[in-house]
């Protein structure tokens, strides 16, 4: 084989090549876009990666249930939104209440340090909106799935897809709107 | 008249799914309805926050749990040896084309501004091979771009114009450079060539002339100004990229 040495040498050394098949690779490249999901979907990264984890396994145990007609990444992402509903089904609704300084000091998003604070106000405001139009947001937004990739995910129709990202935005959108310029909060 | 826009046709604006005509025919409607307007630059601020806070996930290293269940743990190392690799082949390139280069590297720029060369040609290499995703936001919104970066990179930065070469923006995207965020931005002649500029902040105080590398025919000119160590990537010439260089120099040197 005419390749060159530096590379061939790189290969033997990190074992590429050697029965690695093509369907795992294709998940493996998955994974850093399903922790992304995950970490904005949960916020808590210790529950984000767990999450992942499940999904990957899943995956792991019914790849031979995979047909290469859908995409890897669809499928994915619906094995990890199915886990997702479950989980908090069983957990049930629990409201989650925290105060802004709790929020600050136990829920580190990626990167706190030098995320804008445009962006964390956002990130804050996502939390307070329905499971179902916090997913479709993070999937088309975030995730970059197209409207027909991420009603195949929720497993809804595509219409419904498309009202609840409409009406997921306009929300964060007041929420945003009504965020005040300094931390103190507004009084009524 | 032309029928109002929709409310899905509003969102697959934000969204970048539309075609060219849909896209043209939303933009009128904007442009005579600032409240929609607004709505739109909205949403569409609202995806840039959501990938600046999550963005930084996809860089980090993929936990060694989550590869176990393939028999191939070693997934997780790819990455840098991967990167290691890349700039074992530059410095190959480096050295092959000649013991000026790396004296000059060596003595006059240091090792900075190599690696700026280095990562530039290695970003240059796979995101001018997109025709989709070549970009992350496009020219079309160029402002809200070039804030974006600036605000990354904690400088105002600019996008360096390139029209007077017939090459134009094509857009730009975040990229990561040992942990920290760099600038990438593609612009496009007419016959689909491109070239690719890459500003990252300046961790070396020092300013430097323009230096040139090429490796397999893709070639770089690198330079450190005041507070942004850029890398020119291109497959023109020497001549040709040198004389880009010497444009973009001037473009910033007047913006600033």
């Amino acid at each position: 084989m005419g390749q060159c040495p530096l590379v061939k040498a790189a290969q033997s050394q990190h074992g590429i090549g050697l029965g690695m098949t093509d369907k795992e690779d294709q998940i493996v490249k998955q994974i850093p876009h399903l922790r992304r999901y995950a970490a904005a979907l949960l916020r808590d990264r210790d529950a984000a990666d767990d999450l992942v984890q499940d999904c990957l396994a899943r995956a792991f145990d019914r790849l031979h249930l995979w047909h290469p007609s859908g995409t890897m990444r669809t499928w994915l992402f619906t094995i990890l939104h199915n886990l997702h509903v479950n989980q908090t089904r069983k957990r049930g609704r629990e409201p989650v209440i925290r105060s802004d300084t709790e929020n600050l000091e136990r829920q580190p998003t990626p990167s706190d340090q030098d995320t804008g604070l445009v962006a964390r106000d956002l990130v804050n405001a996502l939390e307070q909106l329905p499971d179902e139009q916090r997913s479709v947001i993070l999937l088309v937004g975030l995730e970059g799935l197209s409207y027909a990739d991420a009603a195949e995910v929720t497993g809804a129709p595509v219409g419904t897809v498309m009202s609840r990202l409409s009406r997921g935005r306009e929300r964060l959108r007041q929420i945003m709107d009504s965020q005040p310029e300094t931390p103190l909060r507004r009084i009524k | 008249m032309s029928p109002p826009i929709t409310e899905a046709e509003l969102q697959a604006y934000v969204d970048d799914a539309l075609d060219a005509d849909a896209r043209a025919r939303v933009e009128d409607w904007l442009a005579e309805h600032p409240d929609d307007a607004q709505r739109v630059a909205d949403y569409a601020d609202q995806v840039q926050s959501l990938r600046q806070a999550y963005d930084p996930v996809l860089d980090e290293p993929i936990p060694s749990r989550m590869t176990a269940n393939t028999g191939q743990r070693r997934t997780s190392r790819l990455l840098p040896s991967w990167r290691q690799l890349a700039a074992a082949v530059v410095l190959l390139a480096v050295g092959g084309a000649g013991g000026w280069v790396l004296r000059d590297v060596w003595t006059g720029f240091g090792k900075d501004g190599l690696n700026v060369a280095q990562i530039a040609i290695s970003a240059h290499s796979i995101y001018v091979a997109e025709k989709r995703h070549a970009v992350e936001v496009e020219a079309k919104q160029e402002k809200h771009l070039v804030a974006w970066l600036s605000k990354r990179l904690g400088q105002p930065i600019k996008a360096p114009s390139l029209l007077t070469l017939g090459y134009r923006l094509v857009g730009g995207r975040l990229l990561p450079d040992d942990g920290k965020p760099a600038a990438h931005f593609m612009y496009e002649d007419e016959q689909g060539k491109r070239l690719t500029v890459y500003v990252r902040r300046n961790i070396q105080s020092r300013e430097t002339a323009f230096q040139f590398v090429s490796d397999k025919g893709v070639s770089a000119f690198y330079w450190i100004d005041e507070d942004f160590a850029y890398a020119l990537v291109g497959t023109l010439n020497r001549d040709g990229l040198h004389e880009a260089a010497k444009i973009i120099h001037r473009d910033l040197a007047s913006k600033r």
